[in-house]
């Protein structure tokens, strides 16, 4: 079975979706998705070191990332910056020094396309292992993490009071992030990931009432708009990552129109039973 | 703000009152280690479980949020304790509710039963009482000293009202940048005019903290006594006193003496 790879490409792509919706959610409630991007654009920084020093593609990423996380922590308890300018500030001097970094390497034929948009059908089996064993690791370490870190997003100073360390998870979290893009990347490419985090939560959160329940829905509607864009990529020839992203916008407007629907006939059928009790 | 020295014990409240701005969430924070004091120092029990309710947070709408989830935000509790804490506090009807969806005083009630429903060692309360309706209010004094007498757990009060303090406060602190004077509260189930301001039970449960201030405070936080001299505190020979005997009092769980 995991001879065809566009068999590969979908068990791969709802690995990643499973493990990016529960940390999307955190992104979202966190009003975090220029993180995502910054995290994103340091991967393209930790590609070109890949390349130069001839390291492991998904190590050096998950490197990088992690260092831009750590020092963005770092910086915001230093500098008189706020967040955004402070995350501007990283991306794109991430971005930059990868791509300067990538002009030395005149000998290493890139695939800037595949880097940018992803490149799912050729995954192999090797990939597979890696984002499996690497998302199992970050859902065990999030749902360890889960109470704490949730508190913490609440209210940072009513969780420290009652005996969180806010500053520890959230340096657990943004390393997790850091491996989820890590892997994540391959499949839809540095300039979507922050779409495969927020939009699958965005899409939960109208269907949802707890943080739990928004995390499980998340990662089903991220898998399910896995399994549609490779589909309908395959069938009308479109490129793959960014048709997942369409896949999940897609499922995002059905989610608006439904609840929307759901509310009237709520409205509709109460005043229905109030009219019957009157007449 | 400095010279704060202010302690608690178990079973013990301790309110906290003064004008905005004189330090009175600080000084709580400060306690809580939430805020970490440039001088001094702020130290609690280890393994000391905190119960606090926050003057203010605004729930992001983005977060999918019940009352029931909010209840176990920092700890697991079971369905029984988080129904007996939300019926103490006249809460019960709301614990299907969405956080982001409650008034003021509904929501004040939540955060006071997420905390008590910890059964904390330490209480924290940074206003509870706003938003609550008059009757409430009176209600929610009520419990809190039922809740001190139930769990035995120290009770850190701030209020920003001068008149209205608990009856069953065991020491006032009036804050204005330090600590200008603390003392016990005396009843006021005997003055005519608290009767006639609250009414008969209303005098019941609430206590007026007289103080006569006799200095004025100046811009740059020193202060102007009765006699026109001008110093650091209000008493400095209170300060002299407490700053040469540091005897560390037994059987707390906040001590602290900070200067921020």
């Amino acid at each position: 079975m995991l001879d065809d790879f566009f068999i590969r490409a979908v068990i791969a792509g709802i690995g990643v979706a499973l493990v990016a919706g529960p940390l999307g959610c955190f992104i979202v409630w966190r009003r975090l998705s220029y993180f995502g991007d910054t995290l994103a654009h340091a991967a393209l920084l930790g590609v070109a070191l890949a390349l130069l020093f001839e390291i492991n593609l998904t190590i050096a990423v998950f490197l990088v990332s992690s260092g831009v996380a750590v020092s963005l922590l770092f910086l915001q308890k230093k500098a008189t910056l706020s967040s955004d300018a402070l995350l501007g500030l990283l991306s794109h001097s991430a971005l930059a020094l990868g791509l300067v970094v990538l002009a030395f390497l005149t000998s290493v034929r890139l695939d800037l396309m595949g880097l940018l948009f992803g490149d799912v059908l050729s995954v192999s089996r090797d990939d597979i292992f890696v984002i499996y064993s690497g998302g199992a690791m970050v859902l065990t370490v999030l749902a360890f993490i889960w109470r704490p870190l949730f508190a913490a997003t609440v209210n940072r100073e009513l969780a420290e009071a009652e005996g969180v360390h806010p500053d520890r998870v959230n340096v657990v979290f943004m390393l997790l992030m850091a491996v989820v893009i890590a892997i994540a990347m391959k499949i839809v490419g540095v300039l979507l990931i922050t779409a495969l985090l927020i939009i699958p939560s965005a899409t939960a959160r109208r269907l949802s009432s707890g943080p739990e329940q928004m995390a499980l829905f998340s990662a089903l509607l991220g898998a399910s708009a896995v399994a549609m864009g490779l589909n309908g990529s395959l069938r009308w020839d479109t490129p793959s990552g960014p048709s997942i992203v369409v896949a999940c916008v897609g499922l995002f407007i059905l989610s608006l129109i439904s609840t929307t629907w759901i509310a009237k006939f709520k409205r509709a059928t109460s005043k229905l039973r109030q009219d019957k009790k009157h007449g | 703000m400095r010279g704060i020295e202010l302690e608690v014990g178990r079973s013990e409240i301790v309110t906290l009152i003064g004008p905005n701005g004189s330090g009175k969430s600080t000084t709580a924070k400060m306690a809580l280690g939430i805020v970490k004091p440039d001088e001094g120092v702020a130290s609690r029990d280890k393994a000391l479980r905190v119960g606090y309710v926050p003057q203010k947070i605004a729930v992001d709408w983005t977060l999918p949020l019940t009352v029931r989830r909010m209840m176990t935000l920092t700890c697991k509790l079971s369905r029984q304790e988080i129904d007996a804490a939300l019926e103490s506090t006249g809460a019960d009807q709301l614990i299907e509710k969405e956080v982001g969806h409650l008034s003021g005083g509904e929501f004040q009630r939540v955060m006071l039963a997420r905390a008590i429903a910890r059964r904390p060692d330490l209480l924290v309360l940074d206003e509870p009482a706003q938003g609550v309706d008059f009757s409430g209010e009176l209600a929610l004094y009520e419990l809190i000293s039922q809740i001190r007498d139930e769990l035995g757990c120290g009770v850190l009060l701030i209020s920003h009202d001068l008149h209205v303090v608990m009856a069953a406060t065991d020491q006032v602190i009036c804050l204005n940048g330090h600590v200008c004077c603390k003392g016990t509260p005396s009843n006021v189930a005997e003055s005519a005019e608290y009767k006639k301001l609250f009414g008969v039970r209303g005098a019941d449960s609430l206590a007026v903290y007289r103080h006569n201030h006799d200095h004025t405070h100046l811009p740059d936080g020193r202060v102007q006594q009765a006699d026109g001299q001008i110093t650091e505190h209000c008493h400095p020979e209170q300060v002299a006193v407490a700053d040469a005997a540091k005897v560390p009092p037994r059987d707390s769980d906040v001590k602290s003496d900070q200067h921020a």
